[in-house]
């Protein structure tokens, strides 16, 4: 990496207004490291975008500073044609954001937690109730509702941080590794969910490890290592033929050879 | 089976031993931080032969049940001391349990710290070295003395593991613990302040030594003062005990080993929010809620509120002590203020990156302070009035009570705008939820403690108003000026605490994602 400038694009325009989500030039870096080298993104309208690299590729981050959860060093995200970082307020009412690795506010049952994220957002308490009633049946979680989150098992922490992203009727999730450590039941339900959000008008963003998932559960993808955009584009474009996991491999590279030494052949 | 298990704990501290060899210097630096103490302690008990009996009998009995305690005690406050023969672990093993009794006893008589106290309770033999049946009988309940503090240790780590599975338990207990070592200041002020207390020593352990932590440390001196009868029933009493405990042991590792630990929860009913049923469904009432819900259910908040009750008695104390005017005591309120009022300063830290779900939600960075202030001021305004209205009532001085509820007031509210600017803006390392919250993080004791003095220091410059006016209508007894005071107070504190909330606010607002960076920091 000889060039520590950040690829500043040309003077950014509004995008068109179908992009769920637009993301020009995202540059981020922490003291020697290059986080996110450049990255835009277009999420279109409607669509169930995934996000894959390998470990320590830039997507939290990418994530966290489209949320309004990081301030980029440099470049711009929209939401629906509302620029993030002019009005953190107005973008934050259209996004869900179901984040990874930080705390939840567990000392509270997960009623209360769900019914916290909305009264947050400034619904009223009747639209609250009617809409954490609907979430923890469909989430599956009415026998623990009453439970302190803080006992949860990984699975049942996940789905109710996902109650809390879906409770004020978000246009737009954005879900960092939202299938870490679930079941493959709970997985698949919450597979349902996301597919009849989108069905529905809504847009989510996934990272994940997964490729097989993400293949499976996306229309889009793109992939990044590096804090670059290596290939975007529609899940049959990126993986032009073959398995979005070989193409992934290809692209990002650093698979050995699978033979081993010399040495270690034995026959 | 009995020695495979010593040798199992043996093999463990050598292995981990020689894993790190800087744990190997601790524990030789332990060991020989031990060995001096040991023969101190040896030493001590010698001496006390040339004594007078009843000094030998007190400093023995009281020195016994202490250690007993002591042994009693460490398991509840300190989780992960010798857990090398974890019953939990060996639970796979087909050992018989009394087998695993007897192994794990004797494991523990022949650690350290078991080495140890054997050593210190044999040479209470030669404390009664002059007279030879004490000296012998001295010897046997020693023995017993030892091995009393093991099973009580045992006993007590496995009866708490049992009702210890419930995370909430952990949480009280580490707090109940601490109340009593933070009333051992006023106890010895108390004790060295009265020094007739002394007399009463000899009298305290004659009582301690009919009860079962003292009984068998007594018998050799009831034989030397030949009072045999009283020498029985206390050997009897000092032999049942360890029994008793045996068999409580026995019980509780027999059910630990045959059901799988299972941890509890409190379960509320669906529908029933708690605070949030009761306060506004507005954000800032939603802050409200889950702060208070917070000060309820986590200890770390209800940490800060120990010293509380304790300062009044503390300064009632301290007042009578010295003659004259009880000044200190009437002063509780406006000391208990400050406390509450600075309690919220650090709770972003407190919150750690669960403070991400506030900005997930777009919550206004005012909207989040004044929750929080609003929690705080539903129990502290009613504490600071009560303690007003209480030392005013114990000491009859009715005519300072006004001047006295406007500084505290005015501190209070004041207090709270200062704390919502500085919990804006600095972050500072927390023991993270569900540590002990008497767990000290590194570096984080000295920026805190800092950043309380500053804010301490605020608070009393932008109150100097009403502490003039209060200081002046006190020297002079006016009441119309010490009415004054007291709507100074008020109105200059509920002024503060909205400039500070509108502060605050703003810096959130502006700074919450580079607040978020730096408590992911801390965090990791």
């Amino acid at each position: 990496m000889s060039d520590p400038q950040p690829n500043i694009p040309a003077p950014a325009s509004v995008p068109p207004a179908p992009l769920a989500l637009a993301i020009r030039g995202f540059y981020k870096r922490f003291g020697d490291k290059i986080a996110v080298n450049g990255i835009s993104l277009d999420v279109p309208t409607g669509s169930f975008f995934g996000l894959v690299g390998p470990n320590g590729a830039g997507k939290t981050t990418t994530l966290s500073m489209a949320t309004g959860q990081l301030r980029p060093d440099a470049g711009q995200v929209w939401i629906h044609g509302q620029d993030v970082w002019q009005d953190l307020v107005a973008a934050k009412s259209l996004v869900g954001v179901l984040s990874d690795g930080v705390r939840l506010f567990d000392r509270l049952t997960g009623e209360q937690l769900v019914t916290y994220s909305g009264l947050l957002s400034g619904m009223d308490r009747d639209t609250v109730k009617v809409r954490v009633a609907d979430l923890l049946k469909l989430l599956d979680l009415e026998q623990a509702a009453g439970t302190l989150v803080v006992d949860y098992s990984a699975g049942m922490t996940k789905k109710i941080a996902l109650a809390c992203a879906l409770v004020h009727a978000p246009r737009l999730l954005v879900l960092d590794e939202p299938f870490e450590s679930v079941d493959p039941i709970s997985a698949a339900n919450i597979r349902d969910i996301l597919h009849g959000y989108v069905a529905s008008g809504g847009s989510v963003i996934v990272s994940s490890h997964s490729m097989d998932l993400v293949e499976r559960m996306c229309d889009h993808v793109a992939v990044i290592a590096d804090g670059r955009v290596l290939v975007a584009g529609t899940i049959e474009q990126v993986r032009a033929g073959s398995s979005l996991e070989d193409r992934f491999v290809e692209l990002v590279g650093g698979r050995h050879h699978s033979e081993g030494p010399e040495w270690l052949r034995i026959s | 089976m009995v020695t495979h298990l010593l040798g199992l704990r043996y093999l463990v501290l050598k292995n981990s031993l020689k894993r790190s060899p800087w744990q190997l210097v601790a524990v030789i630096l332990g060991g020989l931080y031990a060995l001096g103490v040991l023969a101190v302690v040896v030493a001590g008990l010698f001496a006390l032969s040339f004594g007078d009996v009843t000094l030998a009998r007190t400093v023995t009995v009281l020195g016994g049940s202490a250690l007993v305690l002591g042994w009693a005690v460490i398991p509840l406050v300190s989780s992960g001391i010798e857990q090398t023969l974890d019953p939990a672990r060996l639970v796979t093993f087909p050992i018989p349990l009394s087998q695993l009794l007897v192994g794990l006893t004797m494991a523990g008589v022949l650690g350290i710290p078991g080495i140890v106290t054997t050593i210190a309770s044999l040479a209470t033999a030669l404390t009664w070295w002059k007279h030879p049946a004490a000296a012998v009988i001295a010897i046997v309940c020693a023995a017993i003395g030892a091995l009393t503090c093991v099973i009580a240790s045992r006993t007590v780590s496995a009866l708490s593991s049992r009702l210890a599975s419930g995370r909430r338990f952990k949480e009280i207990t580490g707090i109940l613990i601490i109340i009593p070592l933070i009333f051992l200041g006023p106890i010895f002020a108390s004790l060295a302040a009265g020094a007739a207390g002394i007399t009463d020593i000899p009298a305290i352990a004659d009582a301690v030594a009919w009860s079962p932590l003292g009984a068998i440390w007594a018998v050799p001196s009831e034989v030397v003062l030949g009072s045999y009868g009283d020498a029985i029933v206390k050997f009897v009493i000092g032999v049942a005990t360890p029994a008793v405990l045996m068999l409580l042991w026995k019980r509780s590792l027999a059910s630990s080993l045959y059901t799988a630990p299972r941890s509890s929860s409190r379960t509320k009913r669906r529908g029933k929010l708690g605070f949030f049923d009761f306060l506004p469904g507005t954000p800032t009432g939603a802050v409200a809620a889950r702060a208070l819900t917070y000060w309820m259910r986590d200890p770390r908040y209800a940490r800060q509120l120990i010293v509380i009750p304790l300062l009044p008695v503390f300064l009632y104390v301290s007042s009578i002590n010295r003659e004259g005017t009880p000044f200190l005591f009437s002063a509780s309120a406006p000391f208990v203020a400050m406390i509450l009022s600075i309690t919220i300063y650090a709770d972003i830290s407190f919150d750690g990156t669960a403070y991400a779900t506030h900005m997930a939600a777009g919550l206004r960075g005012r909207a989040d302070r004044a929750g929080r202030v609003i929690a705080v001021s539903l129990f502290a305004v009613p504490l600071v009035i009560i303690i007003s209205i209480a030392t005013s009532w114990v000491t009859g001085t009715w005519s300072i009570l006004m001047p006295i509820m406007g500084i505290s007031l005015g501190l209070l509210l004041t207090g709270f705008g200062v704390s919502s600017v500085v919990s804006a803006r600095m972050v500072f390392p927390v023991p993270n939820p569900g540590d002990s919250p008497f767990k000290s993080t590194p570096g984080g004791g000295v920026t805190s403690t800092l950043a309380m003095f500053a804010a301490w220091g605020i608070l009393i410059g932008l109150a100097l108003p009403e502490l003039i006016l209060v200081i002046v209508a006190i020297t002079v007894g006016s009441i119309p000026l010490g009415g004054l005071a007291l709507l100074v107070g008020i109105a200059l504190g509920v002024l503060f605490a909205i400039i500070g909330i509108r502060m605050g606010g703003a810096t959130l607002d502006r700074r919450s994602p580079e607040l978020l960076v730096q408590l992911q920091r801390i965090a990791s």
